[in-house]
Protein backbone atom coordinates (compact mmCIF):
# COMPACT_ATOMS: atom_id res chain seq x y z
CA UNK A 1 0.00 0.00 0.00
CA UNK A 2 1.57 3.54 -1.06
CA UNK A 3 2.57 5.84 1.93
CA UNK A 4 1.18 8.61 -0.08
CA UNK A 5 -1.19 8.67 -3.39
CA UNK A 6 -2.57 11.87 -4.99
CA UNK A 7 -4.56 12.06 -7.81
CA UNK A 8 -4.50 15.40 -10.10
CA UNK A 9 -6.21 16.92 -12.90
CA UNK A 10 -4.06 17.14 -15.84
CA UNK A 11 -2.80 20.46 -15.59
CA UNK A 12 0.42 22.29 -15.44
CA UNK A 13 -0.21 24.28 -13.03
CA UNK A 14 -0.41 21.63 -10.26
CA UNK A 15 2.81 19.48 -11.25
CA UNK A 16 4.37 22.09 -8.64
CA UNK A 17 2.15 20.73 -6.28
CA UNK A 18 3.08 17.31 -6.98
CA UNK A 19 6.91 17.38 -7.04
CA UNK A 20 6.64 19.33 -3.63
CA UNK A 21 4.78 16.67 -2.02
CA UNK A 22 7.17 13.98 -3.66
CA UNK A 23 10.12 15.95 -1.80
CA UNK A 24 8.19 15.96 1.56
CA UNK A 25 7.16 12.65 1.45
CA UNK A 26 10.99 11.58 0.15
CA UNK A 27 11.99 13.45 3.26
CA UNK A 28 9.46 11.81 5.19
CA UNK A 29 10.42 8.30 4.15
CA UNK A 30 14.29 9.23 4.80
CA UNK A 31 15.92 10.07 1.35
CA UNK A 32 19.11 11.54 2.02
CA UNK A 33 18.98 15.66 1.68
CA UNK A 34 21.13 15.25 -1.67
CA UNK A 35 18.85 13.51 -3.50
CA UNK A 36 15.50 15.56 -3.22
CA UNK A 37 16.16 17.88 -5.95
CA UNK A 38 16.74 14.63 -8.07
CA UNK A 39 13.61 13.41 -6.88
CA UNK A 40 11.73 16.96 -7.17
CA UNK A 41 12.68 17.02 -10.85
CA UNK A 42 12.39 13.77 -11.70
CA UNK A 43 8.57 13.78 -10.51
CA UNK A 44 8.50 16.77 -11.69
CA UNK A 45 9.59 15.29 -15.76
CA UNK A 46 7.00 12.13 -15.25
CA UNK A 47 4.21 14.57 -14.19
CA UNK A 48 4.98 16.95 -16.99
CA UNK A 49 4.66 14.19 -19.85
CA UNK A 50 1.85 12.11 -18.28
CA UNK A 51 0.00 16.11 -18.13
CA UNK A 52 0.84 16.46 -21.62
CA UNK A 53 -0.96 12.93 -22.57
CA UNK A 54 -3.39 13.38 -20.84
CA UNK A 55 -4.48 16.94 -22.61
CA UNK A 56 -3.95 15.41 -25.77
CA UNK A 57 -6.16 11.93 -25.06
CA UNK A 58 -7.81 12.32 -22.34
CA UNK A 59 -8.45 15.84 -20.01
CA UNK A 60 -10.68 14.87 -18.00
CA UNK A 61 -8.85 11.96 -16.53
CA UNK A 62 -6.53 12.72 -13.51
CA UNK A 63 -3.20 12.23 -13.17
CA UNK A 64 -2.47 9.57 -10.34
CA UNK A 65 0.78 9.41 -8.39
CA UNK A 66 1.87 6.86 -5.35
CA UNK A 67 4.57 7.38 -2.90
CA UNK A 68 5.58 4.39 -1.11
CA UNK A 69 8.45 4.16 1.53
CA UNK A 70 9.78 0.55 0.85
CA UNK A 71 11.90 0.24 3.94
CA UNK A 72 15.42 0.10 2.02
CA UNK A 73 13.65 2.25 -1.48
CA UNK A 74 11.30 4.81 -1.73
CA UNK A 75 9.38 4.53 -4.67
CA UNK A 76 7.59 6.79 -6.73
CA UNK A 77 4.72 5.44 -9.89
CA UNK A 78 3.29 8.18 -12.00
CA UNK A 79 0.50 6.72 -14.39
CA UNK A 80 -1.40 7.90 -16.86
CA UNK A 81 -4.63 6.57 -18.55
CA UNK A 82 -3.71 7.90 -22.08
CA UNK A 83 -3.86 4.92 -24.28
CA UNK A 84 -0.91 5.15 -26.65
CA UNK A 85 0.79 8.15 -25.38
CA UNK A 86 3.37 10.01 -26.64
CA UNK A 87 6.84 9.51 -25.03
CA UNK A 88 6.30 5.97 -24.01
CA UNK A 89 9.55 4.57 -25.17
CA UNK A 90 9.39 1.08 -27.03
CA UNK A 91 10.88 -1.70 -25.57
CA UNK A 92 11.96 0.69 -22.19
CA UNK A 93 13.84 -1.51 -19.70
CA UNK A 94 14.36 -1.20 -15.85
CA UNK A 95 18.17 -1.37 -16.12
CA UNK A 96 18.40 2.68 -15.69
CA UNK A 97 18.74 3.29 -19.52
CA UNK A 98 16.74 6.08 -21.15
CA UNK A 99 14.14 5.99 -24.03
CA UNK A 100 16.26 7.72 -26.93
CA UNK A 101 15.20 8.55 -31.11
CA UNK A 102 11.73 9.00 -30.38
CA UNK A 103 10.42 10.33 -33.93
CA UNK A 104 7.38 12.25 -32.75
CA UNK A 105 7.59 15.87 -32.08
CA UNK A 106 6.96 18.15 -28.51
CA UNK A 107 7.26 21.01 -27.76
CA UNK A 108 6.36 22.27 -31.42
CA UNK A 109 6.51 25.93 -30.18
CA UNK A 110 10.22 25.22 -29.88
CA UNK A 111 10.44 24.44 -32.98
CA UNK A 112 10.67 20.55 -32.41
CA UNK A 113 14.14 20.71 -31.13
CA UNK A 114 13.17 18.92 -28.12
CA UNK A 115 11.81 15.60 -28.86
CA UNK A 116 9.16 13.43 -27.24
CA UNK A 117 10.82 11.45 -24.57
CA UNK A 118 13.13 13.96 -23.41
CA UNK A 119 11.66 14.18 -20.05
CA UNK A 120 12.47 10.45 -19.50
CA UNK A 121 15.67 10.63 -20.84
CA UNK A 122 15.97 12.84 -18.06
CA UNK A 123 14.48 11.01 -15.33
CA UNK A 124 17.06 8.14 -16.36
CA UNK A 125 19.35 10.39 -15.82
CA UNK A 126 18.30 10.87 -12.37
CA UNK A 127 17.32 8.21 -10.66
CA UNK A 128 19.63 4.78 -10.39
CA UNK A 129 16.18 2.87 -10.88
CA UNK A 130 13.71 3.30 -13.60
CA UNK A 131 11.27 1.20 -14.79
CA UNK A 132 8.87 2.46 -17.74
CA UNK A 133 5.76 0.28 -18.82
CA UNK A 134 3.22 0.91 -21.99
CA UNK A 135 0.05 -0.81 -22.34
CA UNK A 136 -2.86 0.02 -23.80
CA UNK A 137 -4.19 1.65 -20.62
CA UNK A 138 -1.46 4.31 -20.52
CA UNK A 139 2.46 4.89 -19.61
CA UNK A 140 3.72 4.14 -15.93
CA UNK A 141 7.15 5.13 -14.81
CA UNK A 142 7.94 3.89 -11.44
CA UNK A 143 11.20 5.31 -10.17
CA UNK A 144 13.41 4.83 -7.12
CA UNK A 145 16.27 6.03 -4.73
CA UNK A 146 17.51 4.71 -1.66
CA UNK A 147 16.14 5.61 1.92
CA UNK A 148 18.13 6.45 4.47
CA UNK A 149 18.13 3.21 5.97
CA UNK A 150 20.54 1.91 3.48
CA UNK A 151 22.60 4.52 3.20
CA UNK B 1 7.68 30.43 -6.10
CA UNK B 2 6.73 31.67 -9.69
CA UNK B 3 8.30 32.52 -11.91
CA UNK B 4 10.00 36.53 -12.53
CA UNK B 5 11.56 37.74 -15.96
CA UNK B 6 13.31 41.25 -16.28
CA UNK B 7 15.59 41.97 -18.72
CA UNK B 8 17.43 44.82 -19.79
CA UNK B 9 20.63 45.59 -22.30
CA UNK B 10 24.10 46.41 -21.54
CA UNK B 11 26.54 47.16 -24.21
CA UNK B 12 24.69 46.13 -27.13
CA UNK B 13 23.65 42.88 -25.50
CA UNK B 14 19.91 42.25 -24.02
CA UNK B 15 20.06 40.71 -20.47
CA UNK B 16 17.32 38.33 -19.59
CA UNK B 17 16.80 37.93 -15.64
CA UNK B 18 14.97 34.66 -14.76
CA UNK B 19 14.26 34.27 -10.86
CA UNK B 20 12.15 31.71 -9.80
CA UNK B 21 10.94 27.55 -10.81
CA UNK B 22 10.87 27.40 -14.64
CA UNK B 23 8.88 24.13 -15.50
CA UNK B 24 5.78 23.34 -17.72
CA UNK B 25 3.51 26.04 -16.11
CA UNK B 26 5.69 28.45 -16.21
CA UNK B 27 8.39 28.19 -19.29
CA UNK B 28 5.88 29.79 -21.55
CA UNK B 29 6.27 33.05 -20.29
CA UNK B 30 10.04 32.65 -21.03
CA UNK B 31 9.44 31.32 -24.51
CA UNK B 32 6.66 34.71 -25.07
CA UNK B 33 9.53 37.26 -23.65
CA UNK B 34 12.18 35.27 -25.70
CA UNK B 35 10.11 35.31 -28.64
CA UNK B 36 9.59 39.13 -28.17
CA UNK B 37 13.08 40.23 -28.09
CA UNK B 38 13.66 38.85 -31.20
CA UNK B 39 10.98 40.35 -32.92
CA UNK B 40 12.31 43.21 -32.12
CA UNK B 41 15.52 42.69 -33.22
CA UNK B 42 17.23 41.45 -30.44
CA UNK B 43 19.91 38.56 -31.37
CA UNK B 44 22.73 38.86 -28.72
CA UNK B 45 20.82 37.41 -25.52
CA UNK B 46 22.49 36.15 -22.04
CA UNK B 47 20.03 34.62 -20.31
CA UNK B 48 21.14 34.64 -16.38
CA UNK B 49 19.81 32.16 -14.35
CA UNK B 50 21.74 32.76 -10.72
CA UNK B 51 18.28 33.24 -9.46
CA UNK B 52 16.40 30.10 -10.81
CA UNK B 53 15.47 27.68 -8.32
CA UNK B 54 14.25 24.99 -10.59
CA UNK B 55 14.53 23.94 -14.18
CA UNK B 56 12.67 20.80 -15.91
CA UNK B 57 13.20 19.58 -19.74
CA UNK B 58 10.93 22.16 -20.94
CA UNK B 59 12.52 24.83 -19.60
CA UNK B 60 15.18 23.57 -21.21
CA UNK B 61 13.45 23.27 -24.71
CA UNK B 62 12.82 26.92 -24.67
CA UNK B 63 16.16 28.29 -24.22
CA UNK B 64 16.69 25.45 -26.79
CA UNK B 65 13.93 27.06 -28.83
CA UNK B 66 15.34 30.46 -28.28
CA UNK B 67 18.96 29.58 -29.11
CA UNK B 68 17.46 28.24 -32.23
CA UNK B 69 15.30 31.55 -33.04
CA UNK B 70 18.74 33.78 -32.66
CA UNK B 71 21.13 31.50 -34.79
CA UNK B 72 18.77 32.04 -37.55
CA UNK B 73 19.66 36.01 -37.84
CA UNK B 74 23.66 34.90 -36.34
CA UNK B 75 23.12 35.58 -33.16
CA UNK B 76 23.76 33.77 -29.58
CA UNK B 77 21.92 32.99 -26.66
CA UNK B 78 24.37 32.73 -23.65
CA UNK B 79 23.38 31.49 -20.17
CA UNK B 80 25.01 32.19 -16.68
CA UNK B 81 24.52 29.94 -14.09
CA UNK B 82 26.85 28.68 -11.27
CA UNK B 83 24.21 26.69 -9.22
CA UNK B 84 24.97 22.94 -8.76
CA UNK B 85 21.21 21.55 -9.33
CA UNK B 86 20.65 23.76 -11.97
CA UNK B 87 24.35 23.02 -14.25
CA UNK B 88 23.68 18.92 -13.41
CA UNK B 89 20.16 18.97 -15.77
CA UNK B 90 22.68 20.53 -18.52
CA UNK B 91 25.28 18.23 -18.19
CA UNK B 92 22.61 15.44 -18.21
CA UNK B 93 20.89 15.98 -21.36
CA UNK B 94 24.85 16.87 -22.98
CA UNK B 95 23.53 20.61 -23.63
CA UNK B 96 26.66 22.03 -22.02
CA UNK B 97 28.43 21.78 -24.99
CA UNK B 98 25.33 23.84 -26.91
CA UNK B 99 25.29 26.77 -24.74
CA UNK B 100 28.23 28.88 -23.87
CA UNK B 101 27.34 29.34 -20.21
CA UNK B 102 29.43 31.75 -17.55
CA UNK B 103 29.73 32.39 -13.97
CA UNK B 104 28.64 35.89 -14.02
CA UNK B 105 26.60 38.82 -16.30
CA UNK B 106 29.99 40.45 -17.15
CA UNK B 107 31.87 37.56 -18.13
CA UNK B 108 29.15 36.66 -20.20
CA UNK B 109 29.14 39.95 -22.06
CA UNK B 110 32.77 40.05 -22.58
CA UNK B 111 33.01 36.50 -24.39
CA UNK B 112 29.81 38.04 -26.74
CA UNK B 113 32.18 40.94 -27.35
CA UNK B 114 35.12 38.69 -28.33
CA UNK B 115 33.06 36.72 -30.51
CA UNK B 116 32.01 39.80 -32.54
Amino acid sequence: MATVEVTFTPLPAHVRTARLVAAAVARRSGVDEALLNEVRLAVGEACSRAVEAHQRHCPAEPVRIEMTDQGERFVVVVSDHAPGASGAPAGANGNGTGPRGQVEVAHEEDGGVIPAGFGLAVISGLADDVHVSSTSAGVSVRMSWPSAITA
Amino acid sequence: MDLKLGHYNKDGIEVVDVEGEIDVYTAPRLRELLIDLVNKNNYQLVVNMEKVEFLDSTGLGVLVGGLKRVRAHDGSLDLVCTQERILKIFRITGLTKVFGIHETVDAAIAAKKLEK
